[in-house]
């Protein structure tokens, strides 16, 4: 019952991670593409942008939190149940119309935060139901 | 819609599906890592990049970012998100089959939430 408790917060640590890493990642590139301005689909406007966007901090910065995204993302896959994992990812679709509204000043549209409010129901069931229903390769290797 | 736009939104949706599977079984196949601290962290993704359903589940799921370019390119961008809901939807079908995992009621009713929220914040 422990080590349930303790997979279970292992997991939505997990997630959280991989949910705040994926929001301020994409946001960070948003940022950081927004700064470079539009891009001059021509061969000398093409090597500009890609000059601007090597040396723009900001968008390194949103590459190092997706990769941070990635690495948590693995990890988690290699306890939690896939049809788990998912579903909880996809509150990044709420965070981000959030953090769209709070940053960007978007319009949200009613349609948008009926969507946004379904997500994060969805997400609260599946978060009830159990992290892992199959044994893990080591697991098995050791049951066996 | 045009022929284009279904070729790249069925493209979107298995490769997405079959990518994120592969990548799964892989990461299972791997274990768990010790602990997560740096070093275990990164002995862990050093066994996992060396698994070959890792790697196959990785390029499929970059094939299936050249196609949401490609659908976004041919004006179909709000599409690629209701894609992403129908991706959920048929994971988890795929997920029960291959990876044996037990969906069970509140699950289903949890995912097909998700995937009408995905889809009305695709449309909004």
């Amino acid at each position: 019952m422990a080590s349930e408790k303790r997979l279970r917060i292992k997991t939505l640590v997990m997630v959280l991670a991989m949910v705040v890493c994926a929001n301020a990642g994409d946001l960070l590139l948003k940022r950081g593409m927004t700064d470079i301005g539009a891009v001059a689909i021509t061969a000398s406007g093409v090597s500009h942008a890609f000059w601007m966007t090597v040396t723009s901090p900001t968008i390194w910065a949103g590459i190092i939190l997706l990769i941070g995204f990635m690495v948590s993302y693995m990890t988690v896959l290699s306890w939690a149940d896939y049809s788990y994992v998912m579903p909880a990812e996809r509150l990044e679709y709420a965070i981000l119309t959030l953090l769209a509204v709070v940053f960007f000043h978007e319009n949200v549209t009613s349609k948008r935060w009926v969507g946004v409010l379904l997500i994060c129901l969805g997400v609260l069931l599946v978060g009830q139901t159990k992290p892992r229903t199959t044994e893990s390769a080591a697991l098995q290797k050791v049951t066996a | 819609m045009s022929g284009g736009t279904i070729i790249s939104l069925a493209v979107l949706i298995c490769g997405s599906t079959f990518g994120e599977i592969a990548m799964t079984y892989g990461m299972k196949a791997t274990g768990e890592p010790a602990r997560l601290r740096p070093k275990p962290l990164l002995i862990f993704l050093g066994r996992a990049v060396c698994k070959r359903m890792v790697l196959g589940g990785d390029s499929t799921d970059g094939t299936v970012v050249l196609c949401v370019i490609g659908t976004a390119v041919v004006g179909a961008g709000q599409l690629c998100d209701s894609g992403v809901g129908a991706e959920l939807r048929g994971g988890n079908t795929g997920r029960e089959i291959y990876l044996k995992e037990e969906v069970n009621a509140a699950r289903w009713a949890g995912v097909i939430l998700v995937c009408i929220g995905v889809a009305l914040v695709a449309a909004g």
